[in-house]
């Protein structure tokens, strides 16, 4: 009895280390950036006086204000809006079309080892930055918002996952097809395609948020700042400190807001996109990443 | 027969082709572009076919270099001590994970964990710049809060390595965790069964029912994690470093940039680039080659 109680008691004892370490990753996951949403909001005076933690100090819309007044910032988020659409689009065409080829046996497809291993090399092999930086110059997307969507336009790990995907797909429903007369073209465009549904999702998602996120073509390609992609712009903001304040020149409007709230606005800002989605995001993306890395 | 395969065969070919082209132009033209400047003194108004040929010169230069030494170990040291890392905690991560029997509350942790992945170095750089600064960053507020010195974590030598390291745990173990989860999913609950009436405390469970079950994923990732021996993260540290941490942070791709594209060396930085890339490509078919005999792992 007494033997049963101790070991119910080590139990709850381990449970609560147990439960301590979970919460305390999740928080230090989490707790950074509440806490520059908390400075984003705040005055320029509570920011500096370091009493912000987790919720803002004589909150202020100030910052936001500042930001949403900026027109380089409002105009790189336009493209990278447009970039994303663009490349969402591109990438979707070329990786389902890809992908079907290449999920033939063979013997349906004589190519076919020859083509996958041609995908493949470029997983394992590239020629550098510069290189690459040359043949986008020399193909004259410097500057357009091409140079962000065309050299990266086939995703080969997506035409990976959505080939694994296909072969999954019960072939009877794709032979019964043909002996109706319907071609290559017709079996992706009505049968894989919406049977793959998930896997679509998953690419697709995986293409938003990288082209989203990526700052550092934006940074080689365009040499105007005006054709910076959001993240970009942030990048040399934030990171490389590049100048801010030419524009206010009103000391009111100065006592509220400071390179350090601004910076949170920014980044909040930039951040949303995903946070938006992340719900929607993550149920897809953990299907996802098993779908492509766990093989029978 | 020819005839007739290629009859039924050209739609795959025609649907293939766009990809083909595009990875030949923006894949295989830069690698071309590649092997030629390397071994050339590159000059843009020539372009590859008329620049003169060097030889061997750009990578004797290359070793050459006083800084060449320092950039390597930093590579190799900052990108093993992340493998490893990146390895152990989203292992034990996963195995605790695996213990909280609520599933929403599984879910929620997993949830939190996994939000980092999906924001930029960019943000999360921002971010990290912010909270570790000396002066009006929450952390030092923290130190001093204790009495201590404040830490100039982005600055001084001693810290840098450490903050890459744990910043990127921060990142993406949550990601990798997953990977993990799912093996533990597919372990057959019988076998805890079985072992807990054998008596095995929840410790001995872990240790013999669910670390083996999850053996294969883990030699998997050990293998393909190989692979960036030589990839420290360009991203991150590109955004967190300053000249003041070259000593501990430089790594081949930010050397690669700075000679590249801020002293248009291109020659010497393709050559970095490309020994980079050989290296890299040995040590992803081992990486393949054991990921294949020991996990069975094929890419397609």
């Amino acid at each position: 009895m007494l033997l049963l109680a101790a070991r119910k008691w080590k139990g709850g004892w381990s449970d609560g280390i147990l439960y301590a370490i979970l919460l305390v990753s999740s928080l230090l996951c989490l707790f950074p950036l509440v806490h520059v949403v908390a400075v984003s909001f705040s005055s320029s005076h509570a920011a500096a006086s370091g009493s912000v933690v987790l919720w803002p100090e004589e909150a202020t819309l100030s910052s936001y204000r500042f930001v949403f007044r900026q027109r380089q910032f409002l105009e790189a988020a336009w493209i990278s809006a447009q970039r994303v659409a663009l490349a969402t689009a591109v990438g979707f065409v070329l990786t389902s079309l890809a992908a079907y080829p290449l999920s033939r046996e063979p013997r349906e497809f004589a190519g076919r080892t020859l083509y996958a291993w041609y995908f493949a090399f470029v997983l394992f092999f590239g020629g550098g930055l510069i290189p690459l930086y040359m043949t986008v110059k020399d193909t004259h997307l410097l500057d357009t918002i091409w140079a962000l969507v065309i050299p990266g336009a086939v995703p080969v790990f997506n035409v990976l996952l959505l080939l694994n995907f296909f072969r999954g797909l019960p072939r009877g429903l794709e032979e019964s097809a043909k002996l109706d007369g319907a071609g290559h073209f017709k079996v992706l465009l009505r049968i894989y395609l919406p049977l793959s549904l998930p896997a679509l999702a998953t690419t697709t998602l995986f293409t938003m948020v990288a082209h989203w996120n990526n700052w550092f073509d934006g940074l080689i390609y365009m040499n105007s700042k005006d054709n910076y992609p959001l993240q970009t712009l942030l990048q040399t903001i934030v990171i490389a400190k590049d100048a801010q304040f030419s524009s206010v020149q009103d000391a009111a409007a100065m006592a509220l807001i400071s390179d350090r709230t601004v910076h949170s606005a920014q980044i909040v800002v930039a951040a949303f996109p995903i946070l938006l989605v992340y719900p929607f995001l993550q149920r897809f993306f953990i299907k996802g990443i098993v779908l492509g890395s766990v093989k029978e | 027969m020819k005839a007739l395969r290629w009859k039924n065969q050209w739609p795959l070919h025609l649907m293939i082709w766009p990809a083909v082209a595009l990875l030949f132009v923006y894949s295989y033209v830069p690698i071309a572009g590649a092997l030629f400047m390397a071994f050339q003194k590159f000059n843009p108004a020539k372009g590859v076919f008329a620049s003169p040929w060097v030889g061997l010169d750009n990578f004797r230069y290359i070793f050459s270099m006083p800084d060449m030494g320092r950039v390597l170990f930093n590579t190799v040291y900052i990108a093993s001590m992340k493998i490893v890392a990146g390895l152990l905690v989203p292992i034990a991560f996963a195995l605790m994970l695996n213990e909280v029997r609520v599933a929403a509350v599984k879910r929620t942790f997993q949830t939190l964990v996994y939000l980092p992945h999906f924001l930029s170095w960019v943000i999360l750089s921002g971010i990290l710049i912010d909270i570790l600064s000396p002066s009006e960053g929450i952390v030092n507020k923290a130190i001093a809060g204790l009495g201590l010195e404040p830490v100039f974590f982005l600055t001084d030598n001693r810290w840098f390595p450490f903050v890459l390291v744990t910043s990127d745990v921060w990142k993406e173990f949550g990601y990798a965790t997953i990977i993990y989860l799912a093996a533990l999913t597919s372990i057959n609950p019988a076998l805890y069964e079985a072992a807990e009436i054998d008596g095995a405390s929840r410790w001995k469970r872990t240790l013999y029912v669910s670390l083996p079950g999850m053996a294969p994923i883990i030699v998997l990732m050990a293998a393909l994690s190989l692979g960036n021996v030589l990839n420290a993260g360009f991203e991150q540290i590109f955004n967190l470093y300053n000249a003041l941490v070259y000593e501990s942070g430089d790594v081949i791709d930010t050397l690669v940039y700075r000679i590249g594209l801020e002293q248009a060396q291109y020659s010497v930085a393709t050559a970095v680039g490309l020994f980079k890339s050989l290296v890299s490509m040995f040590f992803i078919v081992i990486s393949y080659g054991l990921a294949y005999r020991f996990a069975n792992y094929r890419l397609f």
